[in-house]
């Protein structure tokens, strides 16, 4: 950082000795050795069975599996992701009618567990087997049987985005109330509409609240969608391993199968929580490098390149309220 | 010194401010013509910061009007009887009233140049390429025309506080209000805030200025007012009040400050 000094009359530098840390390399040692031993155990061990996982890794009914896991996955957060906004909003309206109906919400799907939920979407077309809409006690203007509309997977995704909305409704309110008030003031001020407040001063802040606790709950919905046999919905990747273990007899290859699969979604799940945590950090997280910097030259020569660069990831968070002079 | 005309642009009349049961503002009033500087002192918790959040209606009004230009602010007034207004109204109001806050309040997601242009082209539909020109000028203006595609978190504190002005004025408004706007502020950094100040009290503009910053009340201000305990104790002159105060509170307080 600097290199403007040294152009004259270099310091010499103290290179002193560093603290010597055995401890880190007595247990990074026997860490090696424990996982060396596992790693032995679980290749040489036959009852494994590598070459059915093999086998059955890139099975028409694994991959197709995969999709439906994917996909209600990625359905039933959108949904949550979308009632959870309306749901924070409502939850801080003046209007006691919309906090109340936010309040029993949240209360009620998160009150039941997920798989009565499922269930009870599975019989909702015994419980009303048509749906219509009309006057109260007035006449009815359409009608439509409830079991063409609620199918297993529509159940399934309704179900767990339903209830996902309440756990998200949390974490989306305390990331509204995360941002400053004088955000809000400013804006006000300045004649900005509540919708337009909201949407480009205190969710894009909010985001970075937000972000973080939603990557691990999309991470937690992925495997939550093993529970859809309930409604009964049979086609995601649990349901899809365990029919074919049943029929082989060969129920830990299979289990294999479905853990490498729920792996390797989590993975690039992480990647893309990275992305999206990058964007809605940057003016916050990134690019805070010259803030610190107290010596103008070194100040220029940072201001120059900052803009551009999207400074290292490693600095993130590293010193968050230094600039709040 | 400004020229003024004697054409009054703000009126607060009788204005009381309620917090719950505590009474903060007991009937205030306050003239502000056009074009002047009206600066206000007072010791923290005298209630100066409130009365100037009621203008643009960050505080509401216990009792009391407040008028800027021909438009009674927050209210509609129906034979007699006032009304609240609807928030689409109360946005229209203060889009003719620029704040600046004590803590700048930047939005730390966009950049300077951003900052500026918000509010032109999402509230007044402005669009961008003019929003732009508008928004480097007065970044120019206030001195940091290089620093327009810096985030808040990478400018200091002073430097922050003039984007902040530049935001305000980028609305074209009719008024311009300063919460303390230097308090926040580290020694070596207020100067140039001030000076941005200055030449916006010169180009014309009606301004209230709430700060600790008694020489500058001295050099720009064209009305002092000193509030203490919710009260207006002593107003005129600035230099006046400033070298032969009248109410022993005030002598007081300046001998404090100054």
């Amino acid at each position: 950082m600097d290199h403007h000094q040294q152009s004259h009359n270099a310091p010499v530098l103290n290179n002193s000795v560093p603290v010597r840390h055995p401890g880190r390399w007595i247990s990074a040692i026997i860490i090696l050795g424990v996982v060396a031993l596992m790693i032995q155990s679980v290749i040489t061990n036959h009852n494994f069975r590598w070459d059915v996982v093999g086998t059955y890794i890139l099975d028409v009914k694994v991959v197709q599996g995969v999709g439906w896991t994917l996909l209600l996955t990625v359905a039933s957060m959108v949904i949550a992701i979308v009632l959870a906004i309306l749901l924070a909003v409502m939850r801080q309206s003046d209007n006691p009618v919309l906090r109340y109906t936010s309040w029993v919400w949240v209360w009620f799907f998160r009150g039941t567990p997920v798989y009565t939920q499922l269930v009870f979407w599975g019989l909702i077309a015994v419980l009303y087997p048509k749906i219509s809409a009309g006057v109260p006690f007035g006449p009815e203007l359409f009608s439509i049987d409830t079991s063409t509309v609620i199918t297993a997977v529509v159940g399934a995704i309704l179900g767990l985005g339903l209830n996902e909305s309440a756990y998200l409704a949390e974490i989306f309110r305390a990331g509204l109330k995360s941002v400053d008030k004088g955000q809000t003031e400013a804006a006000e001020a300045l004649g900005m509409g509540g919708g337009k407040i909201m949407w480009r001063i205190i969710l894009p802040q909010a985001m970075r609240i937000i972000v973080p606790p939603t990557g691990n709950e999309t991470i937690g919905m992925l495997k939550t969608t093993s529970l859809v046999l309930a409604v009964p919905f049979t086609l995601d990747l649990t349901f899809a391993t365990n029919a074919l273990a049943n029929r082989i007899y060969l129920p830990v290859p299979l289990l294999i199968v479905a853990a490498i699969w729920y792996l390797v979604i989590t993975s690039l799940l992480m990647v893309g929580q990275h992305y999206i945590e990058a964007y809605y950090g940057k003016g916050v997280d990134t690019n805070q490098a010259p803030a610190v910097v107290i010596n103008p030259a070194a100040a220029k020569a940072a201001a120059a390149v900052a803009p551009s660069a999207e400074a290292e990831p490693a600095l993130k968070m590293d010193f968050p309220e230094d600039e709040a002079k | 010194m400004t020229v003024t005309t004697q054409k009054p642009l703000v009126r607060i009349e009788g204005l009381h401010k309620y917090y719950g049961q505590h009474h903060v503002l007991r009937g205030i009033d306050l003239t502000v013509n056009q074009g002047e500087v009206s600066v206000v002192i007072g010791p923290s918790g005298s209630g100066k910061s409130t009365m100037l959040r009621c203008v643009n209606l960050l505080e509401t009004i216990s009792a009391g009007r407040i008028s800027v230009g021909d438009q009674l602010i927050g209210y509609r007034e129906v034979n007699g009887r006032l009304h609240d207004l609807k928030v689409k109204e109360i946005a229209a109001q203060r889009r003719e009233i620029g704040m600046v806050f004590q803590r700048f309040n930047l939005f730390p997601h966009k950049t300077a140049l951003y900052n500026v242009m918000e509010a032109p082209v999402q509230v007044k539909g402005k669009n961008k390429a003019a929003a732009k020109k508008q928004a480097l000028e007065l970044l120019e203006r206030v001195g940091l025309g290089e620093r327009a595609n810096h985030y808040p978190g990478q400018l200091s504190g002073g430097q922050q506080q003039r984007v902040a002005i530049a935001r305000a004025l980028a609305m074209e408004p009719e008024l311009m209000l300063f919460d303390e706007p230097t308090s926040a502020l580290d020694p070596e950094l207020v100067g140039d805030v001030l000076n941005v100040m200055k030449d916006l009290a010169k180009s014309g503009m009606t301004m209230i200025v709430v700060t600790h910053e008694i020489g500058f009340a001295r050099e720009v201000g064209d009305t002092l007012t000193f509030m203490d305990g919710g009260v207006v104790v002593e107003s005129g002159d600035p230099r006046e009040i400033i070298a032969n105060p009248q109410h022993a509170r005030t002598k007081e307080f300046l001998s404090r400050v100054l």
